[in-house]
């Protein structure tokens, strides 16, 4: 019996720690590599050209580094349930392996791969590599239910067991006797694509700045770590107007897509830390890039409806705006805040901005000044944002629009005050804003308060040549603190009092749901606290701070404080 | 008997469905024959108080009597018009139907009403037509709410109003009016004193701009029950300070005040301290809420003398100097929020606020910078009495004597429980 085997690529862009493609390979005589383009996958309906470019580039790389071992990437256009039967009849396959895809959409997809393969008596290889742990145990671990905050997630990591090594490097000598039948017509049948062909316009596309595949991504970590042992210094860097510019030594796209893998990555950290410190016990910080993606990923790995706001069990409901026309001037970077449009542009043109920039745009859209739903939010970033996966972009926009995890929405980023604090001279702006570059940076932040002689001066009025503030930052997170407080006050009615309110399920138990947490954990677990209770006696200070509520204190006949709030459906 | 139960139990199909089924068999019998058509209307009402509005809806369908239960006062006594627009909102509205139907069958059963309204204009244009059409109702309680853009403020004036001077003159018996972002202006509050001035308890008025320090002051002189107010700093004077302090007037347990700069460089007036002390001697334990939304070189009237402030909320940056005068003049203070400050550390003035600030059992901190020690310092200071330490992982800055990891230990150990900074997402 000849073993042929399929290596079915996605994520896990890569040949190093790749233990699913090595165990294929084991006893295989021939090795397919494959990549499916899927037009109709969830992810892949709202992808801009970057990040075409670099999965592209990431293919190319891994196309290279096959060649390098006799064998190839195959390149298929179409969806997997219709390309698999076809290949496995084709190439007569005993197995097909990939990497375990931990996102609700993907283990549906791969269900139904399994079915088929299954179907066609093929045997089916899965390994979990994305993530530092098998999530499904973290679940386990925490009772059957995705942790709902940080904290709790960060005391289940420290009761799991060692984060397992990295899988061998696929070599020529791992391959051994295993061969690639390559035909003369490869490279018309299975070639990886260019961004023309897939119908973009690259005329005038400037150079990637984060060029994709697993080579660019194994000299970044090299670099990486270089420079940590340098500075001696595992403490998180301060944050100054460099940092917001991309860094040769960033990961995150490289570990969104697989080029890098995470437990190498956290395997490296580790080793350098216990070398440079000679200290056997790393803190839990010094992975902490790698522990947020996991947390997220553990977060979503169940609930389908995690990129939602309406019927997702950890999103809190809240009566965003709809407004298209606002939502399109922060997308395109013509809010008029100068600090706004400079991330967002950079964000259009590499693909990647700062966390700390990230945080800033997202909290100017949603709770912080335009009141919009993070869900558009979202959608923008999965376009542009180079390290945006489903997980992690929809868990962070959820924090970040205080609709989920995190409660401490106190704290507003504001769009003149942050910027000019990180970058005092403004060359930021500059860089990515050259219409604002003549200004001084007294005023680059906020330009429409500089004289008309300045602005004359600058070759740039305000109104004309560069938009005017789209709000009143004052008033809108005046306004917005209002809404967030009254939106938190109900919720914590539901728990204060204790009693059943005639409001849809979900709402009340959810919210319940992660108040409960934070009670649970600061009964049970040691290392935690109590959040999202913080700030929220400040804004109920004062009794009736909602008419509504106070109604339920004025007693009705014969009931003691019933609930009496009463909704429409 | 199971094909009873079935039915019964049977939810997927709607209510007259079950009710067909049920009729087929023994009439109302359930399995310990008790025949659910003779339960009481005070049990039922009881029942139909914890279903959401629609399944009580289903409920009342089944027959006349569910029906007339229905439709009892007590469940109408509480309601929230929720006015959205499709275009304009992601969440649903209140049926029409059902609101025609509230304002027909049980607009006089109504005491505790709210009406939330998304950003459109229409919105709020349907608030005020139910508003106007409120004749027969006593309110006890009515909010306005805007849960996005403020859209009363879109509305022609004298239409809003017209529409809610209805309420005040036919409630007569207001005890709390949130009306917050609204046009309300000095003459309709002269009709809400007029009718309501022996039942007023509670008024939010934040950001009513066509009110007056004069129009407000007339509802402290006349309002003499009023326990809670709410308003912006411009209507704030020391004569109403002075006549919520009189003796004729109730303590006072809640003031909040909005202090927010449309441009920058605005000019504020100052309150005299003896107002502010009128205020405490008569209402000692009264709680003074303030937000501030100011311009950093605007602070210049505030904190130069004591004043009464319990829970104090800095919405965008704020001076170490005006944080230092904080320290010095705000001996009641209870919770503080400092939304920024900037990149010098605030050791000194934390420390100097734990030492005068007795009775801060809450602070939040984010965009600031403190040093490792100092904060250990604060903290040991404060001991338990700090309920809420709001601190955002970046504010703590590492020293020669702590660093990230260590100080969460420390802080702990002073605070008698488990506390870590708080993160935001890395990614």
């Amino acid at each position: 019996m000849v073993g042929n085997t399929i290596h079915w690529f996605r994520k896990g862009l890569r040949l190093h720690d790749n233990p699913s493609l090595k165990e294929s390979i084991r006893g295989a005589d021939t090795l397919r590599c494959v990549y499916i383009l899927d037009p109709w996958f969830a992810g892949s309906s709202n992808v801009g050209i970057s990040r075409w470019r670099f999965l592209l580039q990431c293919l190319e790389d891994l196309d290279a580094s096959l060649r390098k071992l006799n064998s190839r990437l195959f390149v298929i256009r179409g969806q997997p349930t219709d390309v698999f039967p076809r290949l496995f009849q084709e190439w007569q396959t005993s197995q097909l392996s990939y990497e375990y895809d931990s996102e609700p959409f993907g283990k549906e997809r791969d269900a139904a791969i399994q079915k088929l393969a299954s179907e066609a008596g093929v045997e089916v290889t899965v390994k979990v590599s994305h993530t530092l742990y098998d999530l499904d145990k973290i679940i386990e671990l925490n009772g059957g239910q995705s942790p709902l905050t940080y904290k709790r997630f960060q005391a289940l990591i420290s009761h799991m067991d060692a984060v397992e090594s990295p899988a061998e490097t696929i070599t020529a000598e791992v391959m051994r006797k295993c061969a690639t039948p390559i035909s003369d017509d490869h490279d018309d049948m299975f070639a990886v694509p260019s961004l023309e062909e897939l119908g973009f316009e690259t005329e005038g596309l400037a150079t990637a700045v984060w060029p994709g595949g697993e080579t660019e991504a194994l000299t970044r970590l090299e670099r990486h770590l270089e420079r940590k042992a340098w500075v001696a210094n595992f403490e998180r860097p301060r944050m100054n107007a460099n940092s917001l510019l991309a860094s040769p030594t960033g990961l995150s796209p490289y570990l969104r897509f697989g080029c890098l893998s995470c437990r190498l990555f956290y395997f490296k950290l580790t080793d350098l830390y216990r070398k440079v410190k000679k200290n056997s016990s790393p803190p839990l910080s010094l992975y902490g890039q790698l522990l947020w993606r996991e947390f997220f990923y553990t977060t979503a790995t169940n609930n389908p409806r995690f990129d939602k706001m309406e019927g997702n069990p950890v999103c809190v409901q809240i009566p965003w705006d709809r407004n298209p026309e606002a939502l399109a001037k922060w997308a395109e970077g013509r809010t008029g805040f100068p600090w706004i449009d400079a991330i967002m542009t950079q964000l259009r043109q590499e693909g990647w901005i700062h966390h700390l920039a990230r945080h800033a745009v997202a909290c100017f859209l949603t709770r912080g000044d335009l009141w919009i739903s993070w869900e558009e939010g979202m959608k923008v970033f999965e376009e542009l944002l180079l390290d945006a996966d489903w997980s992690v972009n929809a868990g962070s926009w959820m924090w970040l629009s205080c609709s989920s995890f995190f409660q401490q929405f106190f704290h507003c980023y504001c769009p003149v005050g942050f910027g000019r604090r990180t970058d005092p001279n403004g060359d930021y702006i500059r860089r990515y804003l050259p219409i604002l570059k003549a200004f001084p940076a007294k005023y680059i932040f906020d330009p429409w308060n500089a004289p008309e002689s300045v602005q004359k001066a600058a070759k740039c009025v305000i109104g004309m040549h560069y938009p005017k503030p789209m709000v009143h930052h004052t008033e809108a997170s005046r306004l917005n603190i209002q809404r967030m407080t009254q939106i938190y006050q109900q919720l914590s009615c539901y728990r204060g009092l204790g009693e059943h309110r005639a409001q849809p399920a979900e709402t009340t138990a959810n919210s319940l749901k992660i108040r409960l947490e934070s009670l649970e954990e600061s009964k049970q677990t040691p290392i935690t606290n109590l959040i999202g209770n913080n700030i929220m006696c400040f804004f109920y200070s004062g009794r009736g701070h909602a008419a509504v509520k106070r109604s339920s204190e004025d007693l009705t006949p014969g009931g003691s404080n019933k609930a009496q709030r009463q909704t429409s459906n | 008997m199971k094909k009873y139960e079935d039915a019964c139990s049977s939810s997927s199909e709607g209510p007259t469905e079950s009710c067909k089924k049920v009729r087929k068999l023994q009439p109302n019998l359930c399995e310990f024959g008790f025949d659910w058509a003779l339960l009481p209307q005070e049990i039922l009402l009881n029942i139909f108080q914890f279903l959401p509005l629609l399944d009580r809806a289903y409920a009342s369908q089944v027959c006349r009597g569910w029906n007339q239960a229905f439709h009892m006062p007590e469940l109408w006594r509480c309601f929230e018009f929720e006015l959205n627009q499709p275009a304009s909102s992601y969440l649903k509205a209140t049926h029409p139907d059902l609101i025609k139907q509230i304002i027909k069958r049980h607009s006089n059963h109504l005491q505790y009403v709210s009406f939330k309204v998304d950003s459109s204009t229409e919105s709020a244009e349907a608030a005020c037509d139910i508003l106007s059409q409120l004749v027969n109702c006593s309110l006890k309680t009515l909010g306005l709410i805007s849960t996005a853009r403020p859209s009363f403020m879109e509305l022609p004036k004298s239409h809003f109003i017209s529409a809610l001077t209805v309420v005040f003159v036919n409630s007569k018996s207001l005890s709390s009016l949130k009306i917050d972002d609204t046009p309300v202006d000095d003459p309709s509050l002269k009709v809400l004193v007029a009718n309501n001035s022996d039942t007023l308890r509670m008024l939010k008025m934040s950001s009513c701009p066509h009110v007056s320090p004069a129009g407000i002051l007339c509802v402290a002189d006349q309002c003499h029950g009023l326990r809670e107010l709410a308003l912006n700093y411009h209507l704030l004077s020391d004569e109403l300070l002075l006549a919520l302090s009189s003796e004729k007037h109730v303590h006072l347990e809640h003031l909040r005040i909005d202090v927010v700069s449309e441009n920058p460089g605005q000019h504020f007036h100052t309150i005299r301290k003896s107002s502010w002390d009128a205020m405490l001697r008569h209402s000692p334990k009264f709680n003074l809420v303030m937000y501030f939304f100011l311009y950093e070189d605007e602070f210049g009237p505030f904190f130069r003398e004591e004043v009464p402030i319990t829970h104090l909320y800095f919405g965008r940056s704020v001076s170490k100097d005006v944080l230092g005068r904080v320290g010095l003049h705000c001996p009641r203070l209870v919770e503080l929020v400092v939304c920024a400050n900037g990149l010098r550390p605030l050791d000194e003035e934390l420390i100097r606020i734990a030492k005068r600030c007795t009775q801060l059992s809450a602070i939040g901190l984010g965009e600031c910078e403190v040093s490792c020690s100092a904060f250990v310092e604060f903290v040991k200071m404060c001991g338990r009495r700090l309920s809420q330490l709001s601190i955002m992982e970046e504010v703590l800055i590492p020293d020669h004597k702590y660093n990230l990891d260590e100080i969460h230990w420390e802080v702990s150990k002073h605070l008698g429980r488990v506390w870590f900074p708080d993160m935001m997402p890395t990614w």
